[in-house]
Protein backbone atom coordinates (compact mmCIF):
# COMPACT_ATOMS: atom_id res chain seq x y z
CA UNK A 1 0.00 0.00 0.00
CA UNK A 2 1.41 3.61 -0.49
CA UNK A 3 2.36 5.80 2.50
CA UNK A 4 0.13 8.55 0.30
CA UNK A 5 -3.15 5.94 0.95
CA UNK A 6 -2.45 5.68 4.52
CA UNK A 7 -1.73 9.26 4.79
CA UNK A 8 -5.07 10.13 2.88
CA UNK A 9 -6.91 7.85 5.51
CA UNK A 10 -5.35 9.43 8.75
CA UNK A 11 -6.67 12.83 7.40
CA UNK A 12 -10.04 11.59 8.31
CA UNK A 13 -8.85 11.05 12.05
CA UNK A 14 -10.74 13.48 13.89
CA UNK A 15 -13.52 14.63 11.43
CA UNK A 16 -16.98 14.04 12.50
CA UNK A 17 -19.01 10.88 10.73
CA UNK A 18 -22.27 12.58 12.20
CA UNK A 19 -23.57 15.62 14.05
CA UNK A 20 -26.36 16.44 16.34
CA UNK A 21 -28.01 13.51 14.34
CA UNK A 22 -31.45 12.26 16.60
CA UNK A 23 -32.94 8.47 16.84
CA UNK A 24 -35.35 7.35 14.83
CA UNK A 25 -37.48 6.59 17.55
CA UNK A 26 -37.29 7.52 21.31
CA UNK A 27 -36.41 4.77 23.77
CA UNK A 28 -39.35 3.08 23.85
CA UNK A 29 -41.08 -0.15 25.71
CA UNK A 30 -42.02 -2.31 22.02
CA UNK A 31 -38.88 -2.14 21.04
CA UNK A 32 -37.53 -2.69 24.71
CA UNK A 33 -39.70 -5.40 24.83
CA UNK A 34 -38.92 -7.19 20.95
CA UNK A 35 -34.87 -6.99 22.15
CA UNK A 36 -35.65 -8.90 25.59
CA UNK A 37 -38.05 -11.59 23.27
CA UNK A 38 -35.12 -12.24 21.03
CA UNK A 39 -32.58 -12.10 23.35
CA UNK A 40 -34.21 -14.28 26.22
CA UNK A 41 -33.37 -11.60 28.85
CA UNK A 42 -36.24 -11.60 31.14
CA UNK A 43 -34.60 -8.82 33.42
CA UNK A 44 -37.77 -7.85 35.60
CA UNK A 45 -35.99 -4.44 35.33
CA UNK A 46 -36.95 -3.70 31.73
CA UNK A 47 -40.66 -4.21 32.30
CA UNK A 48 -43.49 -2.32 33.90
CA UNK A 49 -44.06 1.38 34.69
CA UNK A 50 -40.72 2.24 36.28
CA UNK A 51 -38.66 0.00 33.38
CA UNK A 52 -35.60 1.08 32.20
CA UNK A 53 -34.04 -0.13 28.23
CA UNK A 54 -31.09 -2.79 28.56
CA UNK A 55 -28.09 -0.79 28.68
CA UNK A 56 -26.87 -3.13 25.74
CA UNK A 57 -29.21 -1.12 23.74
CA UNK A 58 -27.00 2.07 23.37
CA UNK A 59 -26.69 1.54 19.28
CA UNK A 60 -30.09 0.54 19.07
CA UNK A 61 -31.17 4.12 19.42
CA UNK A 62 -28.59 5.49 16.67
CA UNK A 63 -29.34 2.61 14.15
CA UNK A 64 -30.34 4.06 10.63
CA UNK A 65 -33.01 0.86 10.30
CA UNK A 66 -33.67 -0.42 6.29
CA UNK A 67 -33.78 3.19 5.10
CA UNK A 68 -30.62 4.81 7.01
CA UNK A 69 -30.05 8.22 8.10
CA UNK A 70 -30.55 10.42 5.49
CA UNK A 71 -27.31 12.93 6.67
CA UNK A 72 -23.88 11.14 6.94
CA UNK A 73 -21.59 13.61 6.77
CA UNK A 74 -18.99 14.27 3.70
CA UNK A 75 -16.09 13.44 5.47
CA UNK A 76 -17.33 9.51 6.77
CA UNK A 77 -18.44 9.21 3.05
CA UNK A 78 -15.18 9.99 1.49
CA UNK A 79 -13.50 7.71 3.81
CA UNK A 80 -15.72 4.85 3.02
CA UNK A 81 -15.18 5.60 -0.75
CA UNK A 82 -11.74 5.95 -0.42
CA UNK A 83 -11.60 2.39 1.29
CA UNK A 84 -13.78 0.86 -1.24
CA UNK A 85 -11.68 2.11 -4.18
CA UNK A 86 -8.74 0.59 -2.55
CA UNK A 87 -10.40 -2.74 -2.59
CA UNK A 88 -11.58 -2.84 0.85
CA UNK A 89 -15.48 -3.36 -0.17
CA UNK A 90 -16.06 -5.47 3.12
CA UNK A 91 -17.08 -4.72 6.07
CA UNK A 92 -17.22 -6.68 9.74
CA UNK A 93 -17.82 -5.45 13.33
CA UNK A 94 -14.99 -6.33 15.66
CA UNK A 95 -15.23 -4.26 18.99
CA UNK A 96 -17.94 -2.47 20.76
CA UNK A 97 -17.44 -0.63 23.19
CA UNK A 98 -19.56 1.05 25.78
CA UNK A 99 -19.47 2.74 28.83
CA UNK A 100 -23.53 3.96 30.45
CA UNK A 101 -23.37 7.28 32.08
CA UNK A 102 -27.10 6.73 32.99
CA UNK A 103 -30.14 4.17 32.52
CA UNK A 104 -32.07 5.22 29.27
CA UNK A 105 -36.21 5.29 29.83
CA UNK A 106 -38.98 5.20 27.67
CA UNK A 107 -39.72 8.34 26.40
CA UNK A 108 -35.83 9.38 26.37
CA UNK A 109 -34.62 11.49 23.26
CA UNK A 110 -31.62 10.77 21.73
CA UNK A 111 -28.85 12.61 20.03
CA UNK A 112 -25.59 11.53 18.67
CA UNK A 113 -22.34 12.96 17.44
CA UNK A 114 -20.23 10.44 16.10
CA UNK A 115 -16.13 11.05 15.42
CA UNK A 116 -13.63 9.73 13.25
CA UNK A 117 -11.33 8.68 15.99
CA UNK A 118 -8.86 6.13 14.28
CA UNK A 119 -7.92 3.99 10.88
CA UNK A 120 -5.31 1.64 11.05
CA UNK A 121 -2.86 0.88 8.30
CA UNK A 122 -3.18 -1.72 6.29
CA UNK A 123 -3.71 -5.11 8.85
CA UNK A 124 -3.91 -8.61 7.22
CA UNK A 125 -6.52 -10.88 9.08
CA UNK A 126 -7.81 -14.17 8.43
CA UNK A 127 -10.88 -12.49 6.13
CA UNK A 128 -8.63 -10.74 4.45
CA UNK A 129 -6.41 -7.34 4.56
CA UNK A 130 -8.31 -4.19 5.06
CA UNK A 131 -8.59 -0.89 7.95
CA UNK A 132 -9.59 -0.84 11.14
CA UNK A 133 -11.60 2.06 11.55
CA UNK A 134 -12.73 3.52 14.84
CA UNK A 135 -15.93 5.57 15.58
CA UNK A 136 -16.72 7.13 18.78
CA UNK A 137 -20.22 8.24 19.60
CA UNK A 138 -21.34 10.29 22.53
CA UNK A 139 -25.39 9.85 23.39
CA UNK A 140 -27.29 12.62 24.76
CA UNK A 141 -30.57 13.10 26.12
CA UNK A 142 -31.10 17.18 25.56
CA UNK A 143 -27.64 18.26 27.21
CA UNK A 144 -26.76 15.35 29.12
CA UNK A 145 -24.36 12.47 27.84
CA UNK A 146 -26.10 9.39 28.86
CA UNK A 147 -23.58 7.02 26.93
CA UNK A 148 -20.70 6.47 25.31
CA UNK A 149 -20.71 4.20 22.21
CA UNK A 150 -17.11 3.20 20.77
CA UNK A 151 -17.07 1.10 17.49
CA UNK A 152 -14.41 -0.79 15.25
CA UNK A 153 -15.42 -1.75 11.92
CA UNK A 154 -12.66 -3.48 9.36
CA UNK A 155 -13.26 -2.57 6.19
CA UNK A 156 -11.43 -5.28 4.38
CA UNK A 157 -10.66 -6.40 0.50
CA UNK A 158 -11.88 -10.47 0.98
CA UNK A 159 -9.38 -12.96 0.86
CA UNK A 160 -9.79 -15.52 -2.04
CA UNK A 161 -11.20 -18.73 -0.16
CA UNK A 162 -10.76 -21.82 -2.32
CA UNK A 163 -13.77 -23.17 -3.35
CA UNK A 164 -14.85 -26.61 -2.47
CA UNK A 165 -15.30 -28.10 -5.77
CA UNK A 166 -18.68 -30.42 -6.24
CA UNK A 167 -17.53 -33.55 -6.97
CA UNK A 168 -17.34 -35.49 -10.34
CA UNK A 169 -20.33 -37.17 -11.90
CA UNK A 170 -21.38 -40.20 -10.84
CA UNK A 171 -21.59 -42.67 -13.20
CA UNK A 172 -25.75 -44.20 -13.75
CA UNK A 173 -24.53 -48.08 -12.83
CA UNK A 174 -28.18 -50.54 -14.09
CA UNK A 175 -28.65 -54.21 -14.47
CA UNK A 176 -27.39 -53.60 -18.26
CA UNK A 177 -23.74 -52.61 -17.72
CA UNK A 178 -22.93 -53.38 -13.57
CA UNK A 179 -20.29 -56.11 -15.04
CA UNK A 180 -18.68 -53.11 -16.54
CA UNK A 181 -18.46 -51.36 -13.36
CA UNK A 182 -17.75 -54.07 -11.41
CA UNK A 183 -14.58 -54.52 -13.51
CA UNK A 184 -13.22 -50.75 -13.18
CA UNK A 185 -13.73 -51.73 -9.35
CA UNK A 186 -11.15 -54.08 -9.76
CA UNK A 187 -9.29 -52.37 -12.78
CA UNK A 188 -9.67 -54.15 -15.65
CA UNK A 189 -12.05 -53.40 -18.76
CA UNK A 190 -14.06 -55.49 -19.77
CA UNK A 191 -15.60 -55.74 -23.32
CA UNK A 192 -18.53 -57.87 -23.75
CA UNK A 193 -18.81 -60.81 -26.15
CA UNK A 194 -21.90 -62.14 -28.02
CA UNK A 195 -21.72 -66.00 -27.22
CA UNK A 196 -23.94 -66.70 -30.18
CA UNK A 197 -21.76 -64.89 -32.78
CA UNK A 198 -18.63 -63.35 -30.48
CA UNK A 199 -18.98 -60.46 -32.32
CA UNK A 200 -17.53 -57.51 -29.39
CA UNK A 201 -19.62 -54.66 -28.21
CA UNK A 202 -18.96 -51.40 -26.36
CA UNK A 203 -21.06 -49.90 -24.68
CA UNK A 204 -22.28 -52.82 -22.74
CA UNK A 205 -25.98 -53.79 -23.80
CA UNK A 206 -28.60 -55.79 -23.24
CA UNK A 207 -28.45 -57.80 -26.84
CA UNK A 208 -25.81 -58.13 -29.80
CA UNK A 209 -26.75 -55.81 -32.11
CA UNK A 210 -25.01 -58.13 -34.72
CA UNK A 211 -27.08 -61.29 -34.27
CA UNK A 212 -29.64 -60.48 -31.72
CA UNK A 213 -28.77 -63.02 -29.37
CA UNK A 214 -28.84 -62.01 -25.50
CA UNK A 215 -26.47 -63.91 -23.58
CA UNK A 216 -22.90 -62.66 -23.47
CA UNK A 217 -19.44 -63.35 -21.88
CA UNK A 218 -16.63 -60.75 -21.51
CA UNK A 219 -12.94 -60.21 -22.90
CA UNK A 220 -10.72 -58.25 -20.88
CA UNK A 221 -9.09 -55.42 -23.01
CA UNK A 222 -5.33 -55.06 -23.30
CA UNK A 223 -5.22 -51.49 -22.57
CA UNK A 224 -3.91 -50.93 -25.62
CA UNK A 225 -5.95 -47.95 -28.34
CA UNK A 226 -5.90 -44.72 -30.19
CA UNK A 227 -7.44 -42.06 -30.23
CA UNK A 228 -10.04 -42.28 -33.16
CA UNK A 229 -11.00 -38.77 -32.40
CA UNK A 230 -11.69 -36.06 -30.04
CA UNK A 231 -13.36 -32.76 -28.99
CA UNK A 232 -12.23 -30.22 -27.58
CA UNK A 233 -14.40 -28.81 -24.20
CA UNK A 234 -14.87 -25.07 -23.88
CA UNK A 235 -18.03 -24.20 -22.97
CA UNK A 236 -20.55 -24.80 -20.77
CA UNK A 237 -18.10 -25.07 -17.66
CA UNK A 238 -19.34 -28.46 -15.28
CA UNK A 239 -18.39 -27.14 -11.37
CA UNK A 240 -16.13 -30.46 -11.44
CA UNK A 241 -14.07 -30.26 -14.67
CA UNK A 242 -11.67 -27.62 -15.30
CA UNK A 243 -12.31 -26.30 -19.18
CA UNK A 244 -10.89 -26.84 -21.62
CA UNK A 245 -10.24 -30.35 -21.50
CA UNK A 246 -10.15 -33.28 -24.12
CA UNK A 247 -12.33 -36.08 -24.40
CA UNK A 248 -11.65 -38.67 -27.06
CA UNK A 249 -13.46 -41.04 -28.64
CA UNK A 250 -10.89 -44.52 -28.47
CA UNK A 251 -10.72 -47.11 -30.48
CA UNK A 252 -9.14 -50.20 -28.58
CA UNK A 253 -7.16 -52.56 -29.90
CA UNK A 254 -10.07 -55.35 -29.63
CA UNK A 255 -11.85 -52.79 -31.96
CA UNK A 256 -14.50 -51.45 -29.87
CA UNK A 257 -14.36 -47.63 -29.11
CA UNK A 258 -14.89 -45.79 -26.20
CA UNK A 259 -15.39 -42.33 -24.59
CA UNK A 260 -13.01 -41.24 -22.50
CA UNK A 261 -10.10 -38.57 -21.33
CA UNK A 262 -6.74 -38.15 -22.31
CA UNK A 263 -4.95 -37.59 -19.38
CA UNK A 264 -1.27 -36.14 -19.50
CA UNK A 265 -1.47 -34.35 -22.48
CA UNK A 266 -2.42 -30.89 -23.01
CA UNK A 267 -5.62 -30.39 -24.81
CA UNK A 268 -3.89 -28.59 -27.79
CA UNK A 269 -1.51 -31.13 -27.70
CA UNK A 270 -4.48 -34.70 -28.70
CA UNK A 271 -4.48 -35.73 -32.25
CA UNK A 272 -6.66 -38.24 -33.82
CA UNK A 273 -4.14 -41.56 -34.65
CA UNK A 274 -1.68 -41.01 -31.20
CA UNK A 275 -1.89 -44.04 -29.15
CA UNK A 276 -2.73 -44.58 -25.93
CA UNK A 277 -2.41 -46.88 -22.89
CA UNK A 278 -5.67 -47.15 -20.62
CA UNK A 279 -5.00 -46.11 -16.86
CA UNK A 280 -7.35 -45.99 -13.90
CA UNK A 281 -7.68 -42.87 -12.23
CA UNK A 282 -9.20 -42.03 -8.97
CA UNK A 283 -11.51 -39.23 -8.23
CA UNK A 284 -12.06 -37.97 -4.57
CA UNK A 285 -12.30 -41.10 -2.44
CA UNK A 286 -14.96 -43.48 -3.94
CA UNK A 287 -14.96 -43.04 -8.19
CA UNK A 288 -12.30 -45.12 -10.45
CA UNK A 289 -12.73 -44.39 -14.27
CA UNK A 290 -10.41 -45.75 -16.92
CA UNK A 291 -9.09 -42.94 -18.94
CA UNK A 292 -6.05 -43.03 -21.52
CA UNK A 293 -2.56 -41.78 -21.42
CA UNK A 294 -0.45 -40.91 -24.46
CA UNK A 295 1.91 -44.29 -24.88
CA UNK A 296 5.54 -43.56 -23.86
CA UNK A 297 7.23 -43.79 -27.64
CA UNK A 298 4.99 -41.23 -28.40
CA UNK A 299 4.80 -38.96 -25.56
CA UNK A 300 4.88 -35.14 -26.59
CA UNK B 1 -16.53 -12.95 45.65
CA UNK B 2 -13.03 -12.44 45.08
CA UNK B 3 -10.55 -11.84 41.85
CA UNK B 4 -10.59 -14.90 40.19
CA UNK B 5 -13.67 -16.36 40.85
CA UNK B 6 -15.92 -17.57 38.04
CA UNK B 7 -19.51 -17.24 37.78
CA UNK B 8 -21.72 -20.10 36.22
CA UNK B 9 -21.64 -20.43 32.34
CA UNK B 10 -24.84 -19.70 30.29
CA UNK B 11 -25.32 -22.06 27.36
CA UNK B 12 -26.45 -20.29 24.14
CA UNK B 13 -28.01 -22.19 21.18
CA UNK B 14 -27.24 -20.08 18.00
CA UNK B 15 -30.35 -20.41 16.24
CA UNK B 16 -31.18 -19.13 13.13
CA UNK B 17 -34.05 -18.00 14.43
CA UNK B 18 -31.72 -16.08 17.26
CA UNK B 19 -29.65 -14.68 14.69
CA UNK B 20 -32.28 -12.82 12.36
CA UNK B 21 -34.52 -12.02 15.82
CA UNK B 22 -31.55 -10.20 17.16
CA UNK B 23 -30.40 -8.64 14.14
CA UNK B 24 -34.00 -7.44 13.78
CA UNK B 25 -34.42 -6.14 17.33
CA UNK B 26 -31.41 -3.94 16.72
CA UNK B 27 -32.68 -2.41 13.89
CA UNK B 28 -29.83 -4.20 11.60
CA UNK B 29 -31.02 -4.98 8.53
CA UNK B 30 -27.43 -6.26 6.91
CA UNK B 31 -27.91 -8.84 4.25
CA UNK B 32 -25.44 -11.05 6.20
CA UNK B 33 -27.63 -11.47 9.12
CA UNK B 34 -30.58 -12.63 7.76
CA UNK B 35 -30.19 -13.89 4.62
CA UNK B 36 -28.26 -16.61 4.05
CA UNK B 37 -27.84 -16.91 -0.12
CA UNK B 38 -26.46 -13.29 0.26
CA UNK B 39 -23.84 -14.44 2.85
CA UNK B 40 -22.51 -17.26 0.88
CA UNK B 41 -22.25 -14.59 -2.12
CA UNK B 42 -19.79 -12.18 0.09
CA UNK B 43 -17.35 -15.25 1.49
CA UNK B 44 -19.93 -16.81 4.27
CA UNK B 45 -20.68 -20.09 4.98
CA UNK B 46 -23.94 -19.11 6.06
CA UNK B 47 -25.83 -15.65 7.93
CA UNK B 48 -23.80 -15.02 11.30
CA UNK B 49 -24.04 -13.71 14.73
CA UNK B 50 -24.58 -9.34 14.41
CA UNK B 51 -22.39 -7.54 17.03
CA UNK B 52 -25.70 -6.13 18.78
CA UNK B 53 -27.21 -9.02 19.67
CA UNK B 54 -23.80 -10.70 21.08
CA UNK B 55 -22.72 -7.44 22.72
CA UNK B 56 -26.66 -7.79 24.41
CA UNK B 57 -26.13 -11.46 25.66
CA UNK B 58 -22.89 -10.66 26.84
CA UNK B 59 -25.10 -7.95 29.32
CA UNK B 60 -27.40 -10.31 30.07
CA UNK B 61 -25.10 -12.82 30.68
CA UNK B 62 -24.00 -10.66 33.61
CA UNK B 63 -27.65 -9.49 34.99
CA UNK B 64 -28.80 -13.03 35.13
CA UNK B 65 -26.41 -13.72 37.34
CA UNK B 66 -25.91 -10.58 39.77
CA UNK B 67 -29.52 -9.83 39.79
CA UNK B 68 -32.26 -6.99 38.55
CA UNK B 69 -30.96 -4.46 41.31
CA UNK B 70 -27.35 -4.93 39.07
CA UNK B 71 -26.62 -1.91 36.66
CA UNK B 72 -23.98 -2.46 33.87
CA UNK B 73 -22.15 0.43 33.72
CA UNK B 74 -19.57 -0.48 30.55
CA UNK B 75 -19.35 -3.28 28.08
CA UNK B 76 -16.32 -4.11 26.17
CA UNK B 77 -16.51 -6.52 23.43
CA UNK B 78 -14.44 -8.07 20.76
CA UNK B 79 -15.48 -10.63 18.29
CA UNK B 80 -13.72 -13.45 16.58
CA UNK B 81 -15.03 -16.73 15.55
CA UNK B 82 -18.32 -15.76 14.24
CA UNK B 83 -21.39 -17.45 15.60
CA UNK B 84 -23.17 -19.38 12.76
CA UNK B 85 -26.50 -21.04 13.24
CA UNK B 86 -26.58 -24.96 14.65
CA UNK B 87 -24.02 -24.06 16.72
CA UNK B 88 -23.03 -23.39 20.45
CA UNK B 89 -22.23 -20.32 22.29
CA UNK B 90 -21.17 -20.92 26.00
CA UNK B 91 -20.31 -17.75 28.18
CA UNK B 92 -18.41 -18.00 30.81
CA UNK B 93 -17.15 -15.60 33.29
CA UNK B 94 -13.79 -14.59 35.66
CA UNK B 95 -14.39 -11.97 38.31
CA UNK B 96 -11.02 -9.67 37.39
CA UNK B 97 -11.58 -6.97 40.38
CA UNK B 98 -13.90 -6.10 42.81
CA UNK B 99 -14.03 -2.49 44.00
CA UNK B 100 -16.19 -1.48 46.55
CA UNK B 101 -19.83 -2.49 44.82
CA UNK B 102 -18.14 -2.41 41.05
CA UNK B 103 -17.60 -5.62 39.74
CA UNK B 104 -15.32 -6.16 36.48
CA UNK B 105 -15.35 -9.04 35.02
CA UNK B 106 -13.53 -11.20 32.06
CA UNK B 107 -16.28 -12.58 29.71
CA UNK B 108 -15.29 -14.93 27.27
CA UNK B 109 -17.91 -16.54 24.66
CA UNK B 110 -16.81 -19.90 23.09
CA UNK B 111 -18.56 -21.92 19.95
CA UNK B 112 -17.82 -24.37 18.18
CA UNK B 113 -15.00 -22.95 16.39
CA UNK B 114 -13.29 -20.64 19.07
CA UNK B 115 -14.02 -17.91 21.00
CA UNK B 116 -16.54 -15.66 19.31
CA UNK B 117 -16.31 -13.26 21.79
CA UNK B 118 -14.02 -12.02 24.59
CA UNK B 119 -14.76 -9.07 26.54
CA UNK B 120 -14.42 -7.31 30.19
CA UNK B 121 -18.05 -5.90 31.87
CA UNK B 122 -17.93 -3.70 34.62
CA UNK B 123 -21.32 -3.66 36.61
CA UNK B 124 -22.34 -2.16 39.71
CA UNK B 125 -24.50 -4.41 42.11
CA UNK B 126 -26.04 -2.31 43.86
CA UNK B 127 -29.58 -0.98 44.41
CA UNK B 128 -29.66 2.54 42.70
CA UNK B 129 -31.03 2.88 39.50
Amino acid sequence: MSDDLLARLKSYEGCPAAVARTGKDPVNAPMIRHWCEALGDTNPAYTGPDAVAPPTMLQVWTMGGLTGHDTRTQAYDELLALLDESGCTSVVATDCEQEYVRPLRPGDEITFDTVIESVSARKTTKLGTGHFVTTRTELRVGPDLVGIHRFRILKYAPARRPEKKPPRPRPVVNRDNAGFWKGVEQHKLLIQRCTACATLRFPWLPGCASCGAPDWDTVEATGEGTVYSYVVMHHPPFPAFDPPYAVALIELAEGVRMISNVIGTPYEKVRIGMPVRLEFQSYDDELVLPVFRVAEEAAV
Amino acid sequence: MKAGDEIPPLTIPVTRTLIVAGAIASRDYQDVHHDAELARRKGSPDIFMNILTTNGLVGRYITDHFGPAAVLKKVAIRLGAPNYPGDTMVLTGTIEDVDGDTVTVRVIGANGIGNHVTGTVTVSQGSAR
